[in-house]
């Protein structure tokens, strides 16, 4: 394991950011008050201190608390949404792949028609019609989601494909197993590494997703989500104003989730193609 | 018939992503032109009780009281003659008006900065496979795959704190300095192109870690086919050999990865935009969401659609001019 972690660098540090990210996150949710994380708890404008390590925004908000909070409300949107487009993914790849025939055609077709557009943008169209009262965390990681199932379906269907193709199935299936007991004791425990970078993938990409819709302004406006962040900043003219430290903050917070993200998912893609690595 | 094919795709598309944008908002109980005199409402003008009589005759302008189906023809013929009705905001301007308005700018960034992240990308990505290519070139190229996860706006945050905020070096935001008239002189395009380059270098770095991830898996990948050996073997140059065998056969699938991409570089520059509060459709977007102007949003959002998969199929439709092999595969 350890000798698999020093071959495989980008694992390997993915990881650390990613352990690094959770104890910050973990130890910062024991230690702070969450009020501070709302507008009017503390003295506005001020900058980083020893009192207030990030310093303070224009509304009165601990920013440190609120990069606190805004990492884990994060982490849930990605969490939530990356499990659900993975397991739609997975289901879905499954059902096409293994049951092919007209189903699989109509999955496939669906896929296709969905993908050219840009998720982005329905996403905003998806957030903008919700009343901006209504929009919370969970909200937030749906929007994500419901238009995210169409690149993990592709993968997993793809990869049953070929695996049903295997000796190791054919065998199985003269030895008398059914379809359930193919998929689930054969097929399912060699795809967990696809499935693992699949679901790495689908968290980057509601994290991603989410951070820019609340860039624009379409987060869940009370929250202190790193995006909500940011935009209160540009709205506030945060630089020309001279508060460089409120939209810096959840910028390197941000760089910090979606580098580790991406880390990993590289290492995890080495692992799961072998013919990468042996190339090196 | 492969062109009737790929048009047919692009109709399909459109017609789906239109779909959705018309169904969704109709899903939720906002009713765009209820909260947009609502909010004039709030900031005074007149009373609350007169807000239904004009909610209901605009309505009645807009086509909002026919039926579902009805308007949803009406909809459907409207994006695809490109009318996407009326700015509620900015009324009696259309949408497609304050899209034309604000254009420019977007196409400038994302052409510029598009094309210059494909070939700097390419060759670094290149660069890091070729095993010709000394220790510290590859090691170099290879750290590049790290801008792979850091999105444009958070570099664009992170430029203008370094280059603008602390060196005061370039502005801060915005597309020229406030006071200067638009005019087509030396200096104001100067000033414009001063304003453009922190943006673009934020777009440039953003997307090139993708190029250079994929660009050097391709490179790996075609170092052990025949012909590259066969040509090392008829004793050329190396250089010819980068350029002629290695660059130009790992570059063919990065073009239809070029052509996939689109909507993600049209999606960064959008929000770049934003955060520079430069006058493109970013801005404009950005404003309607402010504003309630729910037209205009989804306007912006079809029109790129279509943007996005006109473009897709006219890279494949090219795609046989580069690959002689495609072509023969189709005749």
């Amino acid at each position: 394991m350890i000798n698999y972690l020093k071959r495989n660098i980008s694992l390997t540090i993915g990881l650390g950011l990613l352990i690094f990210l959770i104890l910050f996150t973990v130890h910062g949710l024991l230690t702070i008050e969450f009020k501070q994380a709302y507008p009017l708890a503390v003295r506005p404008k001020q900058p980083p201190s020893l009192k207030y390590l990030f310093g303070t925004d224009f509304f009165g908000r601990d920013l440190y608390t609120a990069m606190v909070v805004g990492v884990w409300q994060t982490a849930i949107i990605g969490l939530v949404a990356g499990a659900a487009g993975t397991i739609i993914g997975i289901v879905l790849g499954f059902i096409s792949a293994y049951f092919s025939g007209l189903i699989d055609l109509v999955i496939k077709f669906i896929c296709q028609i969905l993908t050219p557009i840009p998720a982005f943008l329905i996403q905003v169209v998806i957030a903008s019609s919700i009343d901006k009262r209504d929009v919370t965390i969970i909200t937030m990681a749906i929007v994500v989601f419901l238009l995210s199932w169409m690149a993990p379906t592709l993968v997993i269907r793809s990869q049953v494909l070929s695996m049903r193709e295997r000796q190791f199935v054919a065998v199985a299936k003269l030895s008398g197993m059914n379809s359930l007991e193919i998929i689930f004791k054969e097929i399912f425990p060699n795809l967990l590494p696809f499935i693992a970078a699949a679901f790495v993938a689908q968290v980057f990409q509601a994290v991603f997703a989410s951070f820019y819709l609340a860039v624009i302004g379409l987060g869940p406006l009370r929250e202190p989500l790193l995006g909500n962040t940011i935009w209160a900043a540009q709205s506030q003219s945060a630089f020309f104003n001279g508060w460089w430290w409120w939209p810096v903050g959840p910028s390197l917070a941000m760089i910090l989730i979606l580098g580790s993200l991406a880390l990993i998912n590289m290492g995890l893609d080495e692992m799961a193609n072998p013919r990468i690595r042996n190339k090196e | 018939m492969f062109v009737l094919k790929r048009l047919l795709f692009v109709i399909l598309v459109v017609w789906s992503a239109s779909t959705i944008t018309f169904f969704i908002p109709r899903i939720s109980d906002i009713n765009p032109i209820r909260e947009r005199f609502a909010e004039l409402a709030r900031l005074g003008g007149f009373s609350a009780g007169e807000l239904e009589t004009i909610v209901a005759s605009y309505s009645k302008a807009f086509g909002l009281d026919k039926p579902l189906m009805q308007q949803y023809f009406d909809y459907i013929g409207g994006v695809m003659t490109l009318d996407f009705g009326v700015s509620l905001n900015k009324f009696p301007k259309t949408v497609l008006m304050l899209i034309a308005e604000s254009l420019p700018w977007t196409i400038g960034l994302i052409l510029v900065t598009t094309i210059l992240s494909f070939v700097i990308g390419n060759l670094v990505g290149a660069l890091a496979a070729w095993p010709l290519s000394p220790r510290w070139v590859r090691g170099i190229s290879t750290s590049f795959i790290l801008f792979q996860g850091v999105p444009p706006v958070l570099l664009a945050i992170l430029l203008i704190f370094f280059v603008a905020f602390k060196l005061n070096i370039l502005p801060i935001a915005g597309a020229y300095s406030i006071g200067t008239i638009p005019d087509f002189t030396f200096e104001f395009i100067l000033d414009v192109l001063r304003h453009q380059i922190l943006p673009g270098i934020a777009l440039i770095f953003g997307s090139l870690g993708t190029w250079v991830l994929s660009m050097r898996g391709m490179g790996i990948t075609i170092q052990g086919e025949d012909y590259v050996v066969f040509a090392e073997h008829k004793g050329l140059s190396s250089y010819t050999i980068f350029k002629d065998y290695y660059l130009r056969n790992a570059l063919l699938p990065q073009v239809t990865a070029f052509a996939l991409a689109l909507g993600n570089v049209i999606t960064s520059a959008i929000v770049v935009e934003t955060i520079f509060g430069l006058p493109g459709l970013g801005f404009v977007l950005i404003t309607a969401i402010r504003s309630n102007d729910f037209l205009v949003i989804y306007g912006i959002v079809l029109f790129i659609t279509i943007t996005v998969a006109v473009l897709m199929a006219l890279v494949e439709l090219l795609y046989p001019l580069l690959d002689p092999r495609v072509r023969q595969g189709q005749e």
